[in-house]
């Protein structure tokens, strides 16, 4: 099919392909990413590939598409071998690939970016004959996207949808998705994959889709195949699979830690106040609206809400990264101005997002990160300016062992350990003293689930300890295990509260829209 | 001062818009074109100040002025593309290049030009455009160069083809997000690289009409630096080439205040107002840098608003 005149959805039945690998091996230096892995995709089937991170699943299919040479393996599609050597190459084939990072041009529109995507694009483009038959496509697709808005100014959603829109319009009928509905509200994730299953269930697309929610596996894909540290561990039918039969192949025998109990706590005074709460964003437009909100000793809010809703802006108000164009944040009824002086005498501490980013400095040691709360107090400082590294170092061994950090040595630049271990080193910097505020931003993202429940636990016991908790996530399973209250962020502001046990997935997923 | 005195101010003021803007526009047309593609080549003033010389001296042997035209582009393109290579080379820096290219082109310029500053050579002709309105000083300021026309044919043409054409759009997309360019199989050095040339090639002609039309003589002073606002122009009119125009017409105007106040006899300030476009630009710029549109128009990959 010519890019230029797609054909109606009709004539495109019974087109998706099937995809097989066969034996896939991919070695980096003395690590095996990927170990002699198989994967069958039937045509027209909705596929699921899970693992944790690091399982080896990007590298399945980044060798797939071509990205990355696989040291062993073929793909057969429909049937018959492809040699696939780049992403080009993919495409030649049919086979397409929406990213986590997306692979739209922010400064073009929507209309722009799906001309210029295909490789006959004309050198000077008609736009009049353009847009009519990009307007005739949209007409056969089941979503549809505004042409000519910038992508800059789209909201993740519709972002991912023209990804989406983009492989069709190539006429990619193979398409590999990398968890597609990380930046999507349950609703629109919902809808989303439901009109991709139809697609797949009338035999127009095959979709191969990266993910590790269970719940979306079970309800809209056909079969699954699970990865664990580049192995193969298990493939099924995602219908007749149970979730602990799928979670066992993921995560093996790793014994867990028990969760920390929530304790009942007897009713608490407020401790941290946000009173009518404004700031801007970096474009000087506002970034959240009338924030009000009051958390008591011994309880932990969650924040719930689709990402760029204003929960970030709201973190950096609070740890002093952002300026507040109105409002004022209490602490025990006191007004409390974000400086380092002021997170030390109210006892705020945070585990901002991204923590590598956000909290370390990456190219000091682990021991000189560990230090950052306390260098310039004994006893590592003395006078207030004099630094000796031994006392620093003792305090970092100690904080090593007890939390679990594994790093070759407290001298190791931070930004050579692993997620889970730089996430447990903030952690340990943050919470080994006396926590009256918590401030915590996305703590499990792309952590395996060992450290997740790690991670969850201490923020736990910090609640049962008496700490007032923030906790902004936008992984609603977490804010649901943990939170005493929901609040949720959309546009900018909290447009609903309620206790935990008196609300649910939907009412939840309802606001986070914007409902 | 009296009416008259207000009209032959503005009449210069007009005539200064046309004369002097014309360097500036090809300048920051170039580096337009070479920041849309996500490279910032600093080392415009260098290409300029040796288009000039070239041009000169290719006027002065051969005796055809648009032969000198052409050398100076070519001069200017030579040192684009050399700056393109240098920074698709791992780890470069464009801006260090860039001021590198500065001193490389201007130093150049006047190693060979030293024995053209005495000799004359043929200047280009200028068309008389205000013949009929019958005032001398408004005939004087109409005498527009073709070279100014080229400039703003230039510009339309650029801003319709970003628009219009497969190229364009590359360009922007190489510019706004080089791993989307990358993902469709666009090879992001390359269109770097010509887009710098190009742009070297322009900035090049910029300094052919210094030294062959205003003010139309080769020495070591005749850039003083004019190279380097022009690029700071670009930031100024957002990376939009019908903007480039007018940002370079306002400063063509602001340059001839101090002569035109000097011409009807105020000369109080005279070194003020010659500085006048410079405290303009700096005005302007802190106001549009402040202005919420700004970050959003600034192609995402440029090293200085990474």
């Amino acid at each position: 099919m010519n890019a230029m005149s797609p054909l109606p959805i009709a004539e495109a039945a019974g087109r998706a392909p099937s995809l097989e690998a066969i034996g896939m091996t991919k070695i980096f230096g003395p690590l095996v990413a990927l170990d002699d892995v198989s994967l069958k995709v039937e045509a027209g089937s909705f596929h699921a590939l899970l693992g944790e991170n690091g399982a080896g699943k990007s590298t399945l299919v980044k060798s797939i598409m071509g990205f990355y040479a696989a040291d062993k393996g073929r793909v057969l599609l429909d049937g018959r071998e492809v040699v696939i050597k780049s992403p080009r190459d993919a495409r030649a084939n049919g086979i397409g690939m929406v990213y986590q990072q997306f692979t739209l041009v922010p400064c073009l529109t929507a209309a722009e970016n799906l001309v210029i995507s295909r490789a006959d694009a004309p050198s000077v483009i008609d736009w009049t004959k353009e847009k009519k038959a990009l307007n005739a496509f949209l007409e056969t697709m089941p979503f549809k996207v505004p042409l000519d808005t910038q992508v800059s100014s789209l909201s993740a959603g519709e972002k991912q949808k023209l990804e989406i829109l983009k492989l069709l319009y190539l006429d990619q009928r193979f398409m590999i998705l990398d968890e597609p509905t990380s930046v999507l509200t349950p609703g629109e994730a919902d809808e989303m994959l439901g009109l991709l299953g139809g697609m797949a269930a009338r035999k127009e697309i095959t979709v191969l889709m990266i993910s590790h929610k269970f719940r979306e596996v079970k309800a809209f894909c056909d079969s699954f195949t699970v990865l664990r540290r580049g192995k193969f561990t298990g493939a099924g039918d995602a219908k007749t699979a149970t979730i602990a039969e799928m979670s066992q192949m993921m995560i093996g025998d790793t014994t867990i830690r028990e969760r920390a109990k929530r304790l009942t706590q007897s009713e608490k005074p407020d401790v941290l106040e946000l009173a009518g709460l404004f700031a801007e964003d970096n474009d000087g437009l506002p970034a959240i609206r009338a924030i009000n909100l009051k958390i008591k000793a011994g309880e932990i809010v969650g924040i719930a809400g689709v990402s760029g809703n204003g929960q970030s802006a709201l973190v950096e108000a609070l740890a002093g990264q952002r300026k507040l164009s109105d409002g004022e944040i209490r602490i025990h009824g006191e007004a409390f101005h974000p400086n380092r002086s002021a997170f030390d005498r109210f006892k705020v501490f945070g585990l901002p997002e991204e923590p590598l980013k956000n909290a370390t400095v990456p190219k000091m040691s682990v021991a000189e990160n560990l230090a950052f709360r306390a260098f310039d107090k004994p006893p590592v400082a003395s006078l207030g300016w004099w630094m000796s590294p031994g006392p620093m170092r003792r305090k970092a061994e100690d904080l090593i062992a007890r939390y679990r950090i594994k790093t070759t040595s407290p001298d190791s630049p931070i930004e050579t350990l692993s997620g889970g271990n730089v996430q447990r080193a903030v952690l340990a910097r943050e919470l080994s003293g006396d926590v009256d505020v918590l401030i915590v931003a996305n703590p499990c993202f792309g952590l395996d689930f060992a450290s997740v429940a790690e991670i969850r636990s201490q923020i736990m016991e910090q609640r049962n300890r008496g700490a007032a908790v923030l906790l902004v996530s936008e992984d609603l399973d977490e804010i649901l295990e943990l939170a005493d209250r929901v609040a949720v962020m959309s546009g900018g502001t909290i447009n609903y509260i309620s206790p935990v046990e008196d609300t649910d997935r939907n009412i939840i997923g309802q606001h986070m829209a914007g409902h | 001062m009296d009416s008259s005195a207000i009209v032959t101010v503005l009449i210069a003021m007009l005539g200064g818009a046309i004369r002097v803007s014309t360097p500036f526009m090809f300048v920051a047309l170039g580096e337009t074109l070479t920041e849309k593609s996500g490279r910032i080549n600093l080392g415009l003033e260098g290409n300029l100040v040796l288009g000039a010389m070239v041009a000169y001296a290719i006027s002065f042997h051969t005796g055809s002025p648009w032969l000198g035209v052409l050398a100076a582009g070519v001069a200017g393109l030579i040192l684009g593309a050399l700056h393109g290579y240098i920074c698709k080379l791992p780890k470069v820096n464009d801006i260090a290049v860039g001021i590198a290219f500065m001193s490389f082109g201007t130093g150049l310029a006047f190693f060979f030009g030293k024995p053209y500053i005495q000799p004359s050579a043929p200047r280009l002709e200028s068309i008389p455009l205000g013949n009929w309105t019958g005032n001398p000083a408004l005939a004087q300021a109409l005498q527009v160069n073709p070279l100014f026309f080229v400039g703003i044919v230039l510009a339309v043409a650029m801003a319709w083809a970003l628009r219009n054409t497969r190229w364009g759009l590359i360009v922007r997309m190489t510019g706004d997000s080089a791993a989307s360019a990358k993902a469709m199989g666009v090879s992001v050095d390359l269109v770097r690289f010509l887009a710098t040339a190009a742009g070297g090639f322009l900035a090049g002609i910029g300094g052919a009409f210094l030294s062959l039309y205003y003010p139309g003589s080769w020495n070591q002073g005749l850039s003083s630096g004019q190279g380097l606002m022009a690029v700071a122009l670009v930031i100024f009119a957002r990376w939009n080439p019908i903007r480039c125009i007018f940002a370079a017409l306002l400063f063509g105007a602001a340059g001839a205040i101090g002569p035109a106040l000097q011409s009807v006899g105020i000369s109080q300030g005279y070194y003020f107002f010659n500085a006048a476009p410079y405290i303009l630009t700096l005005f302007i710029l802190i106001a549009s840098a402040s202005s919420k549109g700004a970050a959003r128009e600034a192609p995402g990959e440029l090293s200085i608003t990474k």
